[in-house]
């Protein structure tokens, strides 16, 4: 082996093809941060109207949800404790769900739809998927401040527990760039991954305290299915956002499970998920340009 | 098998790289698909792309790689790039590398110039700051400055390379991979790009070229390997790897395509065999520009025959006599052949037939003006003349040229 090693000495760098993810992390964060803001440009500058557009989507939905569930079917029990600034919790889950919606649908196509930069280009391919993840940041930025200004407008006080929200939303991001990387790779393979995630998304929205409340949720079914729904890293990260941030009224995530140790598992399934997630790309990188 | 070490300094190593496709028989892209047949594995192809390839390429060195389509050269200029990854083997890179596999990837046709060219700078391995500050070098090369607003949608297609070529050369790497990318763009661009190649090989930037332009191989590159099916042919000369690549290309079995058509004649002497000779007596399906070559002809008397003509016409694709040769005119009598003589003709000259493939026809007569036909010959053999680049003529004699400097007169110089 001597010899061998002796042979190579000094001949630079060995090229081994392409990887998920890279030495030059620079490079990795400049391509990530400027194809994100592109499709960011494209989409803000893409019509005349131009942003306003890109925040229509979430209020419109906000619209028809709060006029629909405050005024016709009346599905929360508005004398529940933790019922106040309705609006503005039904309007912050809006906004977080479309970032991890936008984050996760956005990046099912990702990679096939860049095969022209996959075939022609060395990159680290995990470029592709952080960069709709942070695209999808940049939007969730700015709907942000329409939330906390409505919040604001509403008579929601600040409080020192909106320092949590940065770890609320780390949490969400999370969790979303998990899928991203998951469901990116596996559509290389599989294209029913699409039809599948649109349906997927849609059963978290409703299984997440978007339009109904903890409180009425445990309320119609009881403890233990209660229990199982705040696993779902959605609900936790909903719920304590609306906790932290509107109202105190509402349950934090630590009352609604009971104990703050059962925190641990949505934890757990997040980190799993984004382990998983990373290996599958990790593992489908090399081959993906041969692939597609 | 033993092999010398690789020299330290090389900016490329290639050591034995092989890489095979595996083409799926039949794909199933849906889980539907997986989940109805979930015993059924899905069958591969295999498909050997790379067999084998070994090269050194040295610092400042225009290197070369030739193929025909589906040869692998490009599978081997994307496993270079790290595109690709290769099943064994090794590869080293010793330098900064860029890749023009295509130019203006990752241009977006709804933004400006400006994005565009950051974004591709980025890609092509600049800092954003380092493509921001070359904006306007690129805007100025690619004559678009006034442009530099619209969005590329509204560009035309020739203003579309100028921009992607002018961010392409803006990366100052020590090692370019260059595809086919010259062969887009109007004549004026592609000299443009010849130059721009020219001066980073003169400035001792190592290139590796990916083409089927011999001209281009001959020109501009020190050392090409030309690759077939996968594997490597021959690693040297750039004019030996044009001459094998369009023997390759032209000369594959020149003898399949034709069969023993179109014979005329009385009989009284058949042409057994009709073949195509080089310098050393070798029968060649293709021959090089430039040296000897010999048409022979084998014919057998039935009948005693007097003074046999034989003549061989030359023809070219288009059935244009290119030349036309006889026995009469050198030898006015050949003599007498007996029934069942065989006589060997052969007719040699200098190759300047121009690139391309031709029919030789041989007829064979009796005395006199040659059109009393005793056999005629054709189509069993056709043969390929290879060159480095066809300039257009029928033929290419060498033709010498001078300039001659004649300087102004008073008056001219007046005048102007």
């Amino acid at each position: 082996m001597s010899t061998e090693a002796a042979r190579y000495e000094g001949l630079g760098r060995p090229i081994r093809g392409p990887r998920a993810l890279t030495d030059d992390w620079a490079r990795f964060w400049h391509l990530t941060y400027n194809i994100a803001r592109n499709d960011f440009k494209l989409r803000f500058f893409g019509s005349a109207l131009g942003y306003l557009w890109q925040l229509m989507r979430p209020l419109l939905l906000f619209g028809v949800l709060y006029v629909f569930f405050t005024k016709v079917a009346k599905v929360n029990n508005q004398h529940a404790p933790g019922q106040e600034h309705y609006g503005v919790q039904l309007l912050g889950s809006i906004v977080l769900f479309t970032f991890f919606a936008e984050a996760t649908a956005g990046a099912v196509r990702s990679v096939v739809d860049r095969e022209n930069l996959v075939r022609k280009i060395q990159f680290p391919r995990l470029v592709i998927p952080l960069s709709v993840v942070l695209l999808a940041s940049f939007n969730l930025a700015l709907n942000l401040v329409v939330v906390l200004g409505f919040a604001l407008a509403e008579g929601v006080v600040p409080a020192l527990t909106w320092l949590e929200l940065p770890l609320i939303l780390i949490f969400l991001a999370v969790f979303a760039t998990g899928l991203a990387m998951l469901l990116s790779a596996l559509f290389v393979s599989f294209r029913d991954v699409q039809p599948i995630w649109d349906v997927v998304s849609q059963i978290l929205f409703y299984a997440s305290p978007v339009i109904i409340s903890v409180v009425t949720v445990k309320e119609k079914v009881g403890a233990t299915w209660f229990h199982l729904y705040m696993l779902n890293p959605l609900a936790v990260a909903f719920q304590q956002f609306r906790h932290a941030m509107i109202t105190h009224a509402t349950p934090s995530v630590g009352q609604a499970l009971g104990s703050w140790a059962d925190l641990l598992v949505p934890i757990a399934i997040v980190v799993a998920v984004f382990v998983l997630g990373f290996t599958v790309f990790n593992r489908s990188a090399p081959s993906v340009a041969e692939n597609l | 098998m033993p092999k010398a070490a690789y020299s330290s300094e090389a900016p490329i190593v290639v050591d034995s790289v092989s890489k095979t496709f595996r083409v799926p028989e039949e794909r199933s892209h849906t889980l539907k698909e997986r989940a109805l047949h979930p015993r059924r594995r899905t069958r591969h192809q295999s498909f050997a792309a790379l067999r084998d390839i070994s090269f050194e390429v040295g610092r400042g060195e225009f290197f070369g790689i030739a193929g025909r389509n589906g040869s692998g050269k490009s599978t081997l200029l994307k496993c270079l790039a790290g595109i690709y990854g290769i099943d064994s083997g090794r590869i080293w890179m010793n330098g900064r590398l860029s890749t023009f596999i295509e130019l203006g990837v990752g241009f977006n046709h709804d933004l400006a110039a400006r994005d565009n060219v950051v974004l591709n700078g980025i890609m092509m391995g600049l800092s954003p700051r380092e493509a921001r500050a070359r904006f306007d070098a690129v805007m100025d090369f690619a004559e678009l400055r006034e442009f530099e607003e619209l969005k590329l949608k509204n560009y035309s297609s020739g203003m579309h390379v100028r921009l992607a070529f002018a961010v392409a050369i803006q990366v100052d790497a020590e090692i370019l991979l260059v595809d086919e990318v010259l062969a887009v763009g109007d004549a004026a661009f592609q000299q443009k790009c010849f130059d721009v190649f020219s001066r980073m090989r003169d400035d001792g930037r190592t290139i590796v070229f990916v083409t089927h332009d011999m001209g281009a191989l001959n020109r501009f590159c020190h050392r090409a390997l030309l690759l077939e099916r996968g594997a490597p042919v021959y690693l040297g000369e750039p004019h030996e790897v044009a001459d094998r690549y369009l023997e390759i290309n032209f000369g594959r079995n020149p003898a399949a395509d034709g069969g023993a058509t179109g014979r005329h004649g009385d009989g009284e002497a058949r042409v057994l065999d009709a073949w195509v000779e080089d310098e050393d007596g070798e029968r060649r399906g293709s021959m090089p520009q430039g040296h000897r070559i010999a048409l022979k002809a084998l014919v057998r008397f039935t009948v005693p025959v007097e003074d046999p003509v034989a003549s061989v016409y030359v023809l070219n694709d288009e059935h244009v006599a290119i030349l036309v040769a006889t026995s009469a005119r050198e030898h006015e009598s050949s003599g007498h052949f007996d029934a069942g003589e065989e006589a060997l003709f052969s007719f040699s000259f200098e190759n300047v037939l121009a690139p391309g493939r031709y029919n030789p026809l041989f007829t064979l007569a009796h005395s006199g003006t040659g059109l009393d036909i005793m056999d005629r010959f054709e189509g069993s053999v056709s043969f390929v003349v290879t060159a480095a680049q066809a300039l257009g003529g029928l033929i290419d004699l060498p033709v010498e040229v001078e300039v001659a400097r004649r300087p102004a007169t008073a008056s001219e110089r007046v005048r102007a």
